[in-house]
């Protein structure tokens, strides 16, 4: 195959979905309204797979924060963390994270994927041993790749298996980093943390802890999964986004380990990039503060997530095994998936389409993620509109187990 | 400790189910290009393997496996047996 050759396989995918009409990948939002609604195809649609968790995108003290330090400080810092592009900001934001969370250390990143991915390649090294979950993200797949160490799986949320795997590396299971994820972002499901953090301290193994999704969503002070089962103590690195419950772009990594400190020196996507601009980090600041306050927030976001888990459920719909903020709805054919993709946008509806293999299995998702920002007759349309799908002739093919 | 042959009974075993009716499991069989298995679906048997033997292969050595032969060398390695 030619240099380019590989290229074909994305090119006949494209023509394949371009033959049911608009690409679902990149939809254009050509005028966004509010964290829930926007402009797609010159239609009002309701945001129904925007991360955007508690709806804070548009927080009017966020804007002005941010539009001060636009003004004060400039459009960017044009240089690393390393060289010209720490700020005052940077270290403020640093310290207030850290503080979030009761850890003695935090390191800020571009964005959430490049804190991932820096963290896990920069703590485990050539002699070490990386055990992620099955279902990790992209991120740590590609952190743990360039890491050099040694790279293990265990099955998804599976703590036996888990367990397994450290007894057969024996001593080596002390030079091991253990990752996982609070909530997983196609599934919706959560990892079974006590029991995990229990697992790797009697094999004497590091976890880091991708709260991602579940900042913002968990915990009384919307810290994840780990506050809201009561097992931070036993989290080594936290690593987590700004770009999805605290609406802005950028990501993070905690610790009260000191060599999160010294990562500065060792994580290659922290010093070989440019810093979050000001404006970023001041919006960023302000929507930190809203999360820890956020109680009322998170129980809107809990009582809309499980309005529409409900809703579909009742409908007939095969989806995630939980009810949360990611509501994925299990399509087998994917034909059928592309076509229920179009009628949900065509009648004002956007959701992710997700296809094999950026699904966990070999269906296709259609997945949602809801927002404390949407109102009940928000997440009924969606519902209505969904359950509108299973009344209209279908595709051939396999589409939708019902729910048993 | 698991010999060549141990390890080969045991890839073939858990291929059986994605074999055509009718066709054998030769050792030069190609995972993907003649069984049409996805990389999912070969991590799936993999992880079904392992349990059999009780290791846990790397994913590292698993881009240079592309063979029934490769698979059941890499696990006599891995188990402890000769290396390939």
């Amino acid at each position: 195959m030619s240099l380019l050759g590989k290229f074909q396989a994305f090119a006949d995918l494209r023509d394949e979905l371009l033959s049911h009409g608009t690409l679902p990948f990149g939809v254009v939002t050509e005028k966004i309204l509010s964290p829930t609604e926007g402009i797609v195809h010159g239609r009002k649609t309701i945001l129904a797979g925007t991360n955007n968790y508690l709806g804070l995108t548009f927080d009017a003290d966020a804007v002005k924060a941010g539009q001060r330090a636009l003004a004060e400080e400039g459009t960017g810092t044009t240089g690393s963390r390393m060289a010209n592009g720490t700020y005052a900001g940077h270290l403020a934001l640093e310290k207030e994270i850290a503080e979030f969370f009761n850890r003695r250390h935090a390191l800020v990143f571009t964005t959430g994927f490049s804190a991932t991915m820096g963290m896990v390649c920069a703590l485990a090294g050539r002699d070490d041993v990386l055990l992620i979950d099955a279902d990790c993200h992209a991120s740590i797949y590609d952190g743990c790749r360039l890491s050099g160490a040694e790279i293990l799986r265990f099955r998804h949320n599976d703590v036996a298996d888990l367990e397994k795997r450290l007894r057969r590396l024996g001593e080596r299971a002390a030079n091991t980093l253990v990752v996982t994820e609070g909530l997983y972002s196609m599934l919706g499901d959560q990892a079974p943390l006590e029991a995990m953090v229990e697992v790797k301290d009697r094999y004497g193994a590091c976890l880091l802890l991708d709260e991602a999704h579940s900042m913002g969503v968990f915990g009384n002070r919307g810290r994840g999964l780990a506050e809201a089962l009561d097992v931070e103590d036993e989290v080594d690195f936290v690593v987590g986004t700004f770009s999805k419950s605290l609406g802005s772009i950028g990501g993070f990594c905690v610790s009260n380990r000191p060599e999160l400190e010294l990562s500065r020196f060792a994580a290659r996507s922290y010093i070989f990039t440019a810093s979050p601009t000001p404006s970023i980090v001041a919006s960023t600041r302000v929507t930190l503060q809203r999360v820890a306050e956020g109680q009322e927030l998170r129980a809107q976001l809990w009582e809309n997530s499980r309005r529409l888990y409900a809703g579909l459920t009742e409908a007939g719909f095969r989806l995630g095994p939980e009810p949360g903020p990611v509501v994925a709805v299990f399509v087998d054919c994917q034909e059928t998936a592309i076509a229920w993709w179009h009628d949900l946008l065509e009648n004002g509806v956007y959701v992710n389409l997700v296809m094999p293999p950026a699904t966990p299995s070999t269906s296709c998702l259609l997945r949602c993620s809801i927002s404390a920002a949407h109102t009940p007759e928000q997440v009924g349309h969606i519902v209505d509109r969904f359950a509108a799908l299973l009344a209209e002739p279908q595709a051939t093919g396999a589409a939708v187990t019902k729910a048993g | 400790m698991a010999s060549y042959e141990q390890c080969l009974g045991i890839v073939k075993e858990a291929l059986g189910p994605f074999v055509p009716p009718g066709k054998a499991i030769g050792t030069e069989i190609d995972l993907v290009g003649d069984l049409g298995l996805s990389s999912l679906q070969v991590l799936e048997i993999v992880t079904d393997i392992e349990d059999s033997l009780d290791i846990s292969l790397p994913l590292n050595e698993l881009p240079n496996v592309n063979t029934v032969e490769q698979l059941a060398r890499l696990l006599e390695s891995a188990s402890g047996g000769e290396a390939a």
